[in-house]
């Protein structure tokens, strides 16, 4: 978990730096203000990592030394196919095309993405399809 | 101790029909969660934008072959380069490399199942796919596609310079497409941390998967930026929200500052998957580990940031940047690209290397990309981009650049076709779509940097034969031609190999990463063993075994890893012996 850590604190450390030297140099809002943005999405899960990977062992996927059965049982459940993510996508279009057009999409749209809300939910209170 | 023998019989009728739950044809497609189908979803949707987009370049080129050209009117013509542009960039070399290539390789490099959010990443094609339509859907509006070119700089893009819904469709299609991207980075980053098999540490992984992280987060970085920079627009349409408008107080440049922060990280979202595929491309068909493989990685990160801190070198004319800052972090973005090059030419240096149509790809790929990224260190000079800028340089610099990317694409097409399909693609016509591309590519757009030099200005309909722009424009548009030709042969390629398949067996190439180990294609959840994994070249240490393993020698013997099940994975130990254990959970349970 510590490199993965590193990448993210690589993208902290960087827009820190160079957010600062930035808005010393160019007094200017919006670019400053978004390398500060960039500057908080990488050091802020980038410390939360690191100060995980130092209270976890390390995964059998950060152990070069690592066997394929120190990684044996589950690795995770993965739902198997689902209609719902093609009704919230159909949805999320129509709701879009009401910004366009006018509302009567509108309409069609949330009751599609609602649907489909509903449908993960439950689906995965069920355990997936399958 | 063969890979390909020891495959237990149980694997075949695991492979497509597991439980027997699983839908088939039109359904299949509409409901599947599974990475791999949705990841040709993505491939053959994003090739079809591309195809599209092709057409529109064809009219562009037909249109400037002769002066005061009558063919298109000039407001057709201006829906035609921007949705050209868009359909490129938005539609085409991103989503084939994020949403295409990398949803189906990633898992694979990394030995994982499937990706870390199967139903998210679902909902990211089908936005993808609701965007695209919708901005296609332009043309059928009674105003028009959006014509404010793909970058919709204020104040042209506001209602009353550009009014109707082709642009409002461009607009809401960009925000699907949007989010549609940034679920595909949480959906990348998420699984390239969490879903790696034992012993894949970081420094393990092929280069592509790490550019591929790389890009995950590149696209949290920028798309929301875009993104959000798109909602402001459209209530400056339509809510009267002068945001980016003098009237009301607002600042039109401030869309320019909010779309770059995205335009020019996206540049890179295009660029590094492509750059992993070269790469690993090169390593295989030079039958060497990849040289310099940590300052590879470096490199990348490296590129990523300084891409994030140069966003208004694409604004050095609107006269109120910070010249100097722009201008350095530009031009250091060319130090970590140079050292990808000098690692890709130490990776071919004394190999044994195959001119296979990959690799040939790939190094139509490193010529067209240098000659487009040397003129971008021109570019990067404020005093050459004041006189260049918005001529037919600007559109030479970058057309190389993305054709550059186009031809690693079809590296990757090549490469991991038959892992895809099973089938191979024919060499003889992909060497003639090579050579046909890398032609074209040059004969297109070398006599654009000229007729920039001359001072062609972008995005124009129509010239006079007085400007002395017609010979050059005359070469430019035969080199689309041959283009054209070129995609056409690599369409009949596909076609061929579904007419008369030659079977591509696991692993054709003999190349070095995971996704070789398994079948070809996959079985669901993708492996039903793996070799141990204890260098960066898990399947040639295990094809190879005369070779010494290049990283932790001291391998231990045995292990598969076996998945099966469609709610749960089951992993399973197989020793050498082929005793095996096996740990199954009741996904219900």
């Amino acid at each position: 978990m510590k490199i993965e850590s590193y990448v993210l604190l690589f993208v902290g450390f960087f827009f820190g730096l160079v957010g600062l030297v930035y808005w010393l140099w160019s007094h200017e809002d919006a670019g400053s203000v978004m390398l500060l943005g960039t500057f908080l999405l990488g050091s802020v899960p980038g410390f939360y990592y690191l100060w995980w990977s130092r209270r976890m062992r390390p995964r059998p996927s950060d152990d070069p030394d690592a066997t394929l059965e120190d990684g044996a049982g589950v690795v995770g459940a993965f739902p198997g196919s689902s209609i719902w993510p093609f009704v919230l996508g159909l949805g999320a279009t129509f709701v879009a095309l009401a910004f366009v057009f006018g509302a009567w999409t509108l309409g069609v749209g949330l009751f599609l993405a609602v649907a489909a809300l509903v449908g993960v939910v439950y689906e995965s209170r069920r355990g997936g399809l399958v | 101790m063969t890979l390909l023998a020891d495959r237990p019989a149980v694997v075949e009728e695991g492979s497509d029909h597991e439980h027997g739950a699983g839908p088939s044809g039109f359904l299949k497609w509409v409901t599947s969660t599974d990475h791999k189908v949705i990841g040709k979803n993505y491939t053959v949707t994003a090739v079809i934008f591309f195809l599209l987009a092709g057409a529109m370049a064809m009219l562009i080129r037909a249109q400037l072959a002769n002066p005061d050209s009558t063919l298109l009117s000039q407001h057709t013509y201006n829906e035609m380069f921007t949705m050209h542009g868009s359909l490129m960039i938005y539609l085409f070399v991103g989503p084939v490399a994020f949403g295409g290539l990398a949803n189906y390789i990633v898992p694979l490099q990394i030995g994982a199942p499937d990706m870390a959010f199967p139903r998210l990443n679902a909902l990211s094609y089908w936005l993808y796919l609701g965007g695209g339509s919708l901005m296609m859907l332009g043309f059928l509006t009674t105003g028009s596609a959006a014509d404010f070119g793909w970058v919709a700089y204020a104040p042209l893009s506001n209602s009353i310079n550009t009014p109707g819904a082709g642009p409002d469709l461009w607009i809401v299609a960009l925000i699907l497409t949007g989010f549609s991207a940034i679920f595909t980075g949480v959906n990348l980053v998420t699984t390239i941390y969490y879903l790696r098999a034992p012993g894949m540490t970081m420094f393990r992984m092929p280069i592509f998967t790490w550019n591929m992280l790389v890009t995950g987060i590149l696209i949290l970085i920028a798309f929301p930026v875009f993104t959000s920079a798109l909602v402001l627009l459209w209530c400056d349409r339509h809510l009267g929200a002068h945001i980016f408008e003098v009237s009301g107080g607002g600042v039109p440049v401030l869309w320019q500052d909010l779309f770059w922060f995205f335009g020019h990280p996206e540049v890179y979202i295009l660029a590094l998957p492509f750059f992993g595929i070269v790469t690993d491309v090169i390593a295989v068909f030079s039958r060497k580990p990849i040289f310099g493989y940590r300052g590879m990685v470096f490199a990348t990160m490296s590129i990523a940031a300084l891409s994030t801190s140069v966003w208004a070198h694409h604004m050095f004319t609107t006269g109120v940047v910070l010249l100097p800052f722009f201008s350095l972090m530009s031009y250091l973005i060319a130090v970590p690209t140079g050292i990808k090059f000098f690692n890709w030419i130490g990776t071919m240096w004394r190999g044994s290397v195959k001119f296979d149509t990959p690799m040939l790809f790939a190094i139509g790929f490193l010529v067209t990309f240098l000659l487009g990224g040397v003129s971008g260190i021109l570019l990067a000079s404020p005093p050459v981009d004041f006189a260049t800028h918005d001529t037919y340089f600007v559109v030479a610099h970058f057309h190389s650049v993305v054709m550059s990317l186009v031809m690693a694409a079809f590296a990757g097409f090549f490469f991991w076709y038959p892992k895809m399909t099973g089938r191979m693609l024919r060499e003889g016509l992909g060497k003639a779509t090579f050579w046909l591309m890398l032609v074209g590519a040059n004969v297109t757009f070398l006599p654009q940097y000229l007729l920039g030099l001359k001072g062609m200005p972008r995005r124009i309909a129509e010239y006079a034969a007085s400007d002395g722009f017609t010979t050059l424009n005359r070469i430019s548009s035969a080199g689309s031609v041959l283009l054209f030709l070129s995609v056409a042969i690599f369409l009949v390629n596909v076609v061929v190999s579904w007419w008369k398949p030659i079977p591509a067996g696991d692993n054709p190439w003999d190349a070095s990463s995971l996704e070789w180990a398994t079948s070809s294609p996959p079985p669901h959840h993708n492996f039903l063993k793996i070799p141990p994994i204890r260098s960066q070249r898990p399947v040639w240490d295990y094809n190879h075994p005369e070779d010494r393993i290049i990283e932790h020698a001291k391998a231990r013997p045995g292990g598969f890893v076996a998945s099966g099940g469609v709610g749960t994975v089951l992993l399973a130990d197989v020793n050498v012996d082929g005793e095996d254990t096996l740990e199954t959970r009741d996904p219900d349970r």
